[in-house]
């Protein structure tokens, strides 16, 4: 097949997955979960045929493959859509393609296929266990079967559809309908336990938070289309004179340029889709939904898309800049990316929930790349997604893969603990070896450990950009929260998997099936290698090896690729420290801490821990700045006043008025004069009718008499008339 | 030669003798013979015109011979009705006959 094709197909499979188990196999699970890993499979193959025929290209960035076709009739022109495949989107394509498939076959594990059915499981609530009987007459409780097994699959297919439409298309527009599409996506399947209300919760609070960035970002899109005529990628951001155009119209607001407000507009598009602050607040509450949703959610799709788009947009938020002082946009966005990345790793430090502590470091993350972007880094921008993708959906599927055998123990145990809290966890490395070890990589690439990981080099580029450019207080912010994070993933690695176990359940926990091992090997190897194509010019020894790939690759997507960051030792002393001194740091504190005690922060740091433990209060805040506010106008004022008052009042008033006119027209016009004229008619007509009716008396003579009557006096008139009349 | 006003005078009488048939007699048979005197009347008139007024075609003739020809098919169909009303009520009396009735 050619290349064009293949790019066209690729969204494809998993949206007929989504089709096929909805309206037919949702009854056979082995069939339904065949369907969906087959689609997540092809999809995976047409990628890495479509990125190995894009490595064979040179100079990508100038010549990358884009197909469009008529769409929409626009007037005298066409609204066009189509794919695009270049540097940049390959390289997504390629972290998204593997995350997917290993979360489907993830999935399968995840949710128990080929357990029992559950004693009293219910569709909506996470499986409760089921109880067996084995063949000397022991009676167990052991996990049981995801009720809603196919929707599961049905939901994730739906979802990869929706990122793969986002990374091959050629324009904002079908950009926006897959972005749109996974935030339905994630609103389903962080609401797949639905019969729980926390769950309900969270997946109204994640559908509304990121609702207010979309409809920023369309706000953005309509913009950009207003001014430029255009949505497509080529067309407006590799277009200079368009460029030029929109950075030195002014738009009268703050002093942004028209492309700094359009980028802007975007960018909040993905502060909602990202979770960046101030919007973050929807990403912690998803951890609500099963654990292969948050990796899709976290690292692979949604949030990744967010950054995407950031990056994609990069041309017009640095539309003028030339390396010059920063932009206003290019501000907001390096401030907004160094303060969350700093703000979500001290939230994260003081999170029990092994999941939450994640999602607070995807947050974190996340930002370290917003920030990128902000300082103009925009290659170790994309490199750094990249390697997060890999890395953090490794970490997630790791802790689902804890959190499945602390739940096995659990069950086991029929002790009542959290089987996410990290306290009731501790000495799993023995009992879930491949765990520990992928999980360890995963952890240890998230703090950027030296040399081997994959988060040090993406990591290190960053700072190394910030720091020479100039732009201390980024460097300084990304610094910390690296320390951070390192502190708190070493904190998560700690007590969860070394010294010894703090509850029953911990210790009768059991290693998972290999259909979740073996995503965790592969994403554990994608989270080691896929940092080598990365490595500095000008590293000691390393870089007379390997070529700085990643790159000479990504550079090539922009106009006029920026120059690459050098090595130099004062970065890199930095990220050293940082990270191995976090992670020293991390696991001194924690090495040791016996069932029941408290967290030693929180002897140490005493109120701060408190306020750090209820993330600065932004759910609280929020709820009182925006939830009961809305409830308040909801029900005071447009239920009861302007519903029932107002409108309610009008509407009685009007019909009260109408039955009134319409009774008097009933009887002073209705019923005297059209009623009485039609009535005298028709008795009149009868009573005529009864009259002449005794004419006919039915005999023959009669009515011969009546002609010959007739006959006669007929022809005496015309005799008359014939004789006299002249 | 005899004028060709008796004919005509003849005739009339014919015609009334059947029209007074028609109207006055209760049995229907009787008002069907009624019919046929007012018909053959007409006849009558037809042939005698055409003796005295128009020798120079045969059309009166001609004419009389349908009348005779509609005469006939009238009779067969009226005797059909009337067996057919005898069978039914009984009766041929033409003022019991009276379904039109208001």
């Amino acid at each position: 097949m050619s290349t064009e094709t293949i790019i066209w197909l690729l969204p494809l499979p998993p949206l007929l997955a989504f089709f096929l188990i909805v309206l037919f196999t949702n009854r056979s699970k082995a069939l339904s979960h065949t369907i969906a890993v087959g689609a997540a499979l092809l999809s995976w193959l047409g990628s890495m045929i479509v990125f190995w025929r894009v490595l064979q290209v040179e100079k990508l960035g100038e010549n990358p493959f884009v197909y469009n076709i008529n769409w929409m009739p626009l007037g005298n022109s066409w609204f066009r859509i189509g794919v695009q495949i270049d540097p940049l989107s390959a390289a997504v394509l390629f972290f998204v393609s593997w995350t997917i498939l290993m979360i489907f076959i993830y999935s399968i594990g995840y949710q128990n296929y080929g357990q029992p059915k559950g004693d009293h499981d219910r569709p909506g609530l996470a499986p409760h266990g089921a109880t067996v009987t084995d063949e000397h007459g022991h009676t167990h409780v052991v996990p049981s079967i995801e009720p809603l097994y196919s929707r599961f699959f049905a939901f994730l297919g739906l979802f990869a559809f929706g990122m793969y439409t986002l990374v091959v298309s050629d324009n904002l527009l079908t950009l926006f309908v897959g972005w749109e599409i996974m935030g339905l996506c994630s609103y389903l399947l962080i609401g797949f336990w639905f019969a729980k209300p926390s769950a309900r919760a969270a997946a109204i609070k994640a559908f509304i938070t990121t609702r207010i960035g979309d409809v920023f970002m369309l706000l953005g899109i309509v913009y950009l289309y207003s001014q430029v005529g255009s949505l497509n990628y080529r067309e407006v951001f590799y277009d200079p004179e368009v460029l030029h155009r929109l950075a030195t119209t002014p738009t009268g607001f703050l002093g942004f340029s028209t492309a700094g407000l359009i980028g802007l507009l975007l960018f909040i598009g993905a502060v909602g889709k990202s979770a960046q602050w101030p919007l973050h607040v929807w990403l912690p509450d998803a951890m609500e939904g099963p654990t292969p949703v948050s990796a899709m959610i976290h690292a692979a799709t949604m949030v990744s898309a967010g950054v995407y788009m950031s990056i994609r947009i990069f041309p017009l938020i640095t539309a003028d800049w030339h390396g010059h002082a920063l932009t206003p946009a290019m501000t907001v966005m390096a401030f907004i990316g160094a303060f969350t990345a700093l703000f979500a790793a001290t939230i994260a430090v003081a999170q029990n929930d092994i999941k939450r502590v994640l999602a607070y470091s995807t947050i974190s993350q996340l930002a370290y790349m917003i920030a990128a972007l902000g300082i103009g880094a925009y290659v170790a921008a994309a490199f750094h997604l990249v390697t997060h993708a890999f890395f953090k959906a490794l970490l997630f599927l790791g802790s689902g893969s804890v959190i499945h055998g602390v739940e096995h123990g659990v069950l086991h145990t029929g002790e009542h603990v959290d089987p996410q809290d990290m306290y009731n966890m501790g000495g799993l490395r023995k009992k879930m070896p491949i765990t520990f070890w992928t999980f360890l990589i995963g952890g240890f690439a998230l703090s950027g450990f030296p040399i081997l990981t994959a988060g040090f080099w993406s990591k290190d580029e960053i700072l190394s950009d910030a720091f020479q450019h100039g732009h201390w207080a980024v460097f300084l912010a990304l610094a910390i929260a690296a320390l951070l994070t390192a502190f708190y993933t070493m904190r998560q690695i700690t007590l969860t998997f070394l010294g010894q176990p703090r509850s029953e359940s911990a210790r009768h926990a059991q290693e998972t099936p290999w259909t979740m091992t073996l995503p965790l090997v592969v994403l554990a190897v994608m989270a080691i290698i896929s940092g080598w194509v990365g490595i500095p010019e000008g590293f000691p020894v390393l870089s007379l090896f390997v070529k700085n790939f990643f790159h000479e690759f990504v550079a090539g997507t922009l106009l006029e690729g920026p120059a690459p960051v050098l090595f130099h030792p004062v970065p890199l002393l930095t990220s050293l420290v940082v990270a191995l001194g976090g992670l020293a740091l991390g696991w001194w504190v924690y090495r040791d801490i016996p069932a029941g005690a408290p967290d030693p922060l929180q002897v140490r740091l005493g109120s701060l821990y408190t306020v750090l433990k209820n993330k600065y209060y932004f759910d609280e805040l929020y709820d009182f700045l925006f939830v009961r506010p809305s409830y308040w106008v909801a029900e005071t004022f447009t239920s009861l006043w302007m519903d029932r008052t107002v409108i309610d009042g009008i509407l009685h008033t009007v019909a009260a008025v109408t039955i009134t006119i319409g009774n008097g027209f009933r009887n002073y016009f209705d019923k005297p004069i059209v009623n009485g004229f039609g009535d005298f008619i028709g008795e009149n007509t009868k009573k005529l009718g009864g009259i002449f009716r005794t004419v006919q008396t039915g005999r023959v003579q009669q009515y011969m008499i009546l002609a010959l009557v007739s006959i006669a006096g007929f022809s005496a008139l015309f005799y008359y008339l014939l004789v006299f009349g002249r | 030669m005899i004028p060709l006003s008796w004919f005509l005078v003849f005739s009339a009488g014919l015609f009334s003798i059947g029209l007074f048939g028609v109207l006055a007699r209760k049995n229907a048979i009787a008002i069907l013979m009624g019919i046929e005197l007012m018909l053959n009347s007409v006849n009558i008139n037809l042939v005698a015109f055409w003796r005295y007024r128009g020798l120079d075609g045969i059309a009166g003739q001609v004419f009389a011979v349908i009348v005779f020809a509609v005469a006939a098919a009238e009779v067969a169909v009226g005797l059909a009705l009337f067996i057919s009303i005898y069978r039914r009520r009984n009766t041929i009396a033409a003022d019991e006959i009276d379904l039109l009735k208001w």
